[in-house]
């Protein structure tokens, strides 16, 4: 059961009803008093009747948004007690093995929470679980914005603003990870630190600009504290506000059905039945998150010991979600650099943060990239199958891989004595698959796409296979197929069928380089195609 | 090697311008100090191992090294193009790599394993004043040398000192070509101590100088409260830092959630 949105009115109250009770007449009165004030009615009416489509991939933002809620709260217990602060003090808490040790007092404070006040702990691993939760879900709800379209035209905007909350959670994540001033924050400090002196000329100017002096220095806790307590959520919840409102403005896209078209919106309306569902799920998200925080360690600071520029421990990684960057750090060939004018110049950091920047850039500019090539000015409201855009899908899927296998890299060391391989030989392999495996993601995803578009014009056509064999009395054997019925088949034969550009000279009896170019691009995109049935041919097909 | 006069019998030299018993009383107090000395800095010797070491135990160690070990180790543990000589590896080495059953060697490869130990104490101790009796050496530690450390100095010590290959929890890393740095925790004390005086594999050696017994002795109180006190914050996924925390998050956090919008998105309303 849908409610068609667009086609969707409010109801009247119908007469026939009771006289309201007591209750009811309280509650319309204080409405009332509220709506002659503020107005407020208009706003309810629109979001009440926002219409959410029913699909569990289109819950994944939400996700993102719950753990921001659960970051917001443990966060706000934990600047109650943390002190940001490199200043030395001797810890004499609870801890036995760092008692009686010289540590900073944004380090003691840390140990404080996790021993000395009450539920401490538990909003830490909140906290940090959530965060970790919250660029997850960001990660799984940019794929399926990207795998089923959903960026074109009118939200290509929102993608970008998407982007920007994705970069800033990663920001947020990093300034978080840094400020417990522990043995691995500090070396994540250090990594940094190594990756901004890197840059040629300025580099060392901004690395003194940052800690203020020389690595580590004493003010770079304090600074990162106001980031991450101050700049950076301000900005990602005037984000997150904008997404939001865009997301109504926009509406939500859907998948094809019956019913279903790029002028309306079919699913529940916010009010009452998703505002319950998704109340619900608010509560169903921070419950796995805090059953997770009360049951495994998160960021176990107190083993890393204070932060000393001297140790490293085996197995020191940043956050997942920063992973990537340290794993290209990692593929990185050793000993690339070159002396230029008595200055060194470190490839093995600059190429990699090229490609970082490349990679970040092309993620937020391929909306604009994608509608130039299809030369696509209509607005598109239907979420597509994966499928049905194929070479869009395989550039997804290299990119995954290419993500992937940065990412795996972070953990190179760990690959190596789990699976009792060679460090060296781990690496070798994963840049090898750095370069091959998103060229076989792509072809390979490419031709999946493409095969399954087919299935599906298959039966489409001639139905399933029923599993029935029937021997005709000549002796020949046939499967009997199924005809699919008028629901299932549109899901199947709905989608937008795009053409490569023709080339075509413009006004002046030209054709532009611009315009040839392009028209590669559209030849590479949609060459290979499956057009979808159409009406004729199921018509015709219907009759032998 | 403090004083070689505390191991020698001193001869009487008469001179005339000393008395006699200044000598004796030079000597004697020589003796006291080394010896005391001696005994205090490295109480690990004989008094530990409960049967005394004797030719009969020393020979027996020997006709198991000669059917056990002597294949790569040579018959007189000269070493040889496959093992090296044991000369001077002392009885620590031949306790902990044969007691944590990485001796004899499962298999050739970039570090040998650990496993079940393949031997009873009473063999080990054998092989082990035999290999001693060849060349001094690092001495099994005595239990009294294993105890009263201090954790947190012991912290500190393996933050700076053990961490950078063994992880800070002591989960283990991974070292160049295949080999890796063992995970510490459920190794004995013994053990442990005897891997810092041997430096076994590709461990490098702490010596006295390096750490001093007291040292060692405090990391393996550290590693004692990590192994007796489990997390506080609940299961540690293996103490493997980011990585672990990453995975876990995605297959298990996301995966419940997902699960969770599946089922309840399953139907319209």
């Amino acid at each position: 059961m849908s409610t068609a949105a667009g086609t969707a009115t409010v109801t009247e109250p119908s007469a026939n009803t009771t006289p309201p009770g007591p209750g009811m007449r309280f509650t319309g009165a204080a409405a009332n008093y509220l709506d002659e004030r503020t107005s407020i009615s208009g706003i309810v009416r629109e979001l009440g009747r926002k219409v959410f489509p029913n699909h569990w991939s289109f819950m994944l933002g939400e996700v993102a948004l719950y753990s921001f809620i659960a970051i917001l709260l443990s966060g706000t217990f934990l600047t109650f007690f943390f002190d940001p602060s490199m200043s030395h003090v001797t810890y004499e808490g609870s801890f036995v093995p760092l008692k009686g040790i010289e540590m900073s007092a944004a380090y003691a404070s840390t140990l404080d929470i996790t021993f000395d006040i009450r539920g401490g702990l538990l909003m830490r691993q909140v906290h940090h679980w959530s965060a970790l939760l919250f660029v997850a879900s960001i990660g799984l709800h940019m794929l399926r914005v990207f795998f089923t379209g959903a960026f074109r035209k009118p939200r290509e905007l929102n993608w970008v603003i998407g982007f920007v909350l994705f970069i800033l959670a990663m920001a947020e994540g990093f300034t978080g990870y840094s400020l417990p001033d522990d043995l691995l924050s500090g070396n994540g400090l250090r990594i940094i630190d190594g990756m901004v002196k890197g840059f040629p000329i300025v580099g060392t100017w901004i690395s003194y600009l940052l800690f203020g002096g020389e690595f580590p220095g004493t003010v770079i806790v304090p600074r990162l504290f106001v980031l991450h307590i101050m700049l950076l959520p301000a900005l990602l919840i005037a984000a997150l506000g904008l997404h939001l409102l865009l997301m109504v403005i926009n509406k939500h896209t859907h998948f094809a059905g019956p019913g279903r078209t790029n002028d309306n919106v079919v699913g529940v309306p916010v009010m009452p039945l998703f505002a319950a569902k998704a109340g619900g799920f608010f509560f169903v998200v921070f419950g796995v998150i805090v059953l997770i925080s009360s049951t495994f360690t998160v960021n176990p600071i107190w083993n890393y010991g204070p932060y000393d520029p001297s140790p490293v421990s085996a197995g020191t990684q940043p956050d997942w979600y920063i992973g990537f960057a340290d794993g290209a750090l990692r593929l990185i060939p050793p000993g690339w650099e070159f002396e230029l004018w008595g200055f060194t110049v470190t490839l093995s950091i600059l190429i990699p943060a090229a490609i970082l920047g490349l990679f970040l850039l092309a993620v937020a500019v391929y909306p604009f990239l994608e509608a130039w090539i299809t030369g696509d000015k209509r607005e598109h409201h239907m979420a597509e199958r994966p499928r049905n855009a194929p070479v869009r899908t395989a550039i997804g899927a290299a990119g995954v891989v290419f993500y992937g296998v940065m990412w795996a890299a972070a953990s190179s060391d760990l690959i190596a004595t789990h699976f009792m391989l060679s460090i060296e030989w781990v690496t070798h392999a994963l840049q090898a698959l750095i370069i091959l495996g998103p060229i076989f993601a792509y072809w390979m995803t490419k031709r999946i796409c493409i095969a399954l578009q087919k299935k599906d014009r298959e039966i489409a056509l001639h139905g399933y296979e029923s599993g029935r064999i029937v021997r005709l009395p000549g002796g020949e054997y046939i499967e009997v197929h199924q005809p699919l019925n008028e629901y299932d088949r549109w899901r199947l034969v709905d989608y937008v069928d795009y053409k490569p550009l023709m080339l075509r000279p413009n006004a002046r009896g030209k054709i532009s380089p611009v315009q040839r170019v392009r028209a590669i691009l559209s030849r590479w995109f949609f060459e290979d195609r499956i057009s979808p049935v159409t009406r004729r041919e199921i018509e015709s097909d219907g009759h032998h | 090697m403090r004083n070689s006069s505390s191991t020698d019998v001193p001869e009487k030299r008469a001179t005339g311008r000393r008395s006699p018993l200044a000598t004796v009383a030079l000597i004697a107090i020589g003796l006291l100090t080394t010896g005391g000395g001696y005994a205090l800095f490295s109480s690990t010797a004989a008094a530990e191992t409960p049967t005394a070491i004797t030719q009969a135990t020393a020979e027996e160690g020997q006709k198991l090294f000669a059917a056990n070990c002597a294949s790569c180790h040579g018959l007189e543990a000269t070493g040889t193009d496959v093992g090296p000589s044991l000369y001077g590896v002392g009885a620590a080495s031949v306790d902990f790599q044969m007691a944590t059953g990485r001796m004899p060697l499962a298999m050739n490869g970039p570090q040998g394993q650990q496993k079940p130990p393949q031997f009873t104490q009473e063999q080990i101790d054998a092989v082990a004043a035999w290999v001693a009796s060849l060349a001094p050496g690092p001495e099994v530690p005595s239990d009294a040398a294993l105890e009263g450390g201090d954790p947190s100095v012991g912290g500190e010590l393996f933050r700076i000192n053990c961490a950078m290959c063994h992880n800070v929890a002591g989960a283990g890393g991974a070292l160049t070509e295949g080999k890796f740095a063992p995970g510490l925790l459920g190794v004995e004390p013994r053990h442990v101590y005897e891997a810092m005086v041997t430096g076994p594999q590709n461990m490098p050696v702490f010596n006295d100088m390096n750490l001093t017994p007291q040292d060692k002795a405090d990391v393996i109180a550290y590693l004692q409260f990590l192994e007796n006190n489990p997390s506080v914050g609940g299961f540690d996924l293996g103490s493997l830092g980011p990585v672990a925390e990453g995975l876990f998050i995605w297959i298990f956090g996301l995966g419940a959630i997902v699960g969770v919008a599946i089922w309840i998105t399953a139907r319209p309303n």
